[in-house]
């Protein structure tokens, strides 16, 4: 009776111990690998775009499409953002919602992120007031959006990701940006989703 | 349980730690790189995403 019980406890603290090691690496050991990809995307993008040729071909899913910045969260803080919104693709940082409008288009340009795992790119987003910029690289331009609201949705909120956020029906007419992650933190429970809009494009220039 | 392995660990009481210390290592290397990554997408508390967006294309 005794070994049996002492089994059992030691089995449950075994699992125990098992759940905590699961934990470290959920909000720790999934961020390496996001790191990995993260250099990765950020060297390929950038050498590309140095290089001289050009193509209007379409981003492939899984390849770097653009860089994030946003000045409120640091100097340093910046991303490469994916295409694509897959499992795959948000394990190696923020994905663009793909047959949303491209960074400085007319419509909406959607990009999620995780809030805890995986590097937690997107894990101050609540941080953000009205007027924070959002800084988003591509080849040519550099797109400078401000923040002008902050909503909480349920997960099954896909109007907004619409052109015009919230009606699926109309047709765009300004230059939009939507953030979308989890909330609250740790949690699938809701969606913390950040609107903003286009203030100004200034074009890029490769350093001498 | 452990009472158990650790009597049939070979070698003084040094060697069994060592050994001991090592099964650990390589039980916990074998839960990180093969049982959790299994394990994660099925544990989905950090998605993000709003449902399965459908592109939503300009008309």
């Amino acid at each position: 009776m005794r070994t049996l019980i002492r089994g059992m406890g030691e089995l449950t603290i075994t699992a125990g111990l098992i759940l905590m090691l699961f934990v470290t690496y959920q909000l720790w050991g999934t961020g390496r690998y996001t790191q990995n990809q993260q250099d990765r995307l950020s060297e390929e993008m950038l050498s590309d775009w140095k290089s001289p040729k050009f193509t209007t071909e379409r981003v492939k899913l899984g390849e770097g499409l653009a860089m994030i910045r946003i000045p409120r969260f640091g100097e340093d803080w910046r991303y490469v953002i994916v295409e694509g919104v897959e499992r795959e693709d948000l394990r190696k940082g923020p994905g663009h919602y793909p047959g949303t409008a491209l960074p400085g288009e007319v419509g909406n340009f959607v990009v999620s992120g995780h809030r805890t795992t995986y590097s937690a790119p997107f894990n101050r987003l609540g941080e953000l007031r009205r007027g924070d910029e959002i800084l988003i690289d591509t080849r040519e331009e550099q797109y400078v959006y401000t923040v002008t609201d902050r909503k909480i949705v349920k997960p099954s909120a896909t109007e907004v990701t619409a052109p015009v956020p919230g009606h699926p029906k109309r047709r765009p007419t300004e230059r939009l940006i939507t953030l979308t992650t989890c909330h609250p933190k740790y949690s699938a429970a809701q969606r913390m989703i950040i609107f903003g809009e286009l203030e100004s494009a200034v074009p890029r220039v490769e350093r001498a | 349980m452990y009472a158990w392995i650790w009597r049939h660990l070979p070698g003084t009481w040094r060697t069994k730690a060592a050994t001991a210390a090592g099964l650990i290592v390589a039980v916990a290397a074998v839960f990180w790189f093969v049982v959790f990554p299994w394990v994660e997408p099925k544990v989905q508390f950090d998605d993000g995403v709003v449902d399965t967006p459908t592109p939503t294309r300009t008309p």
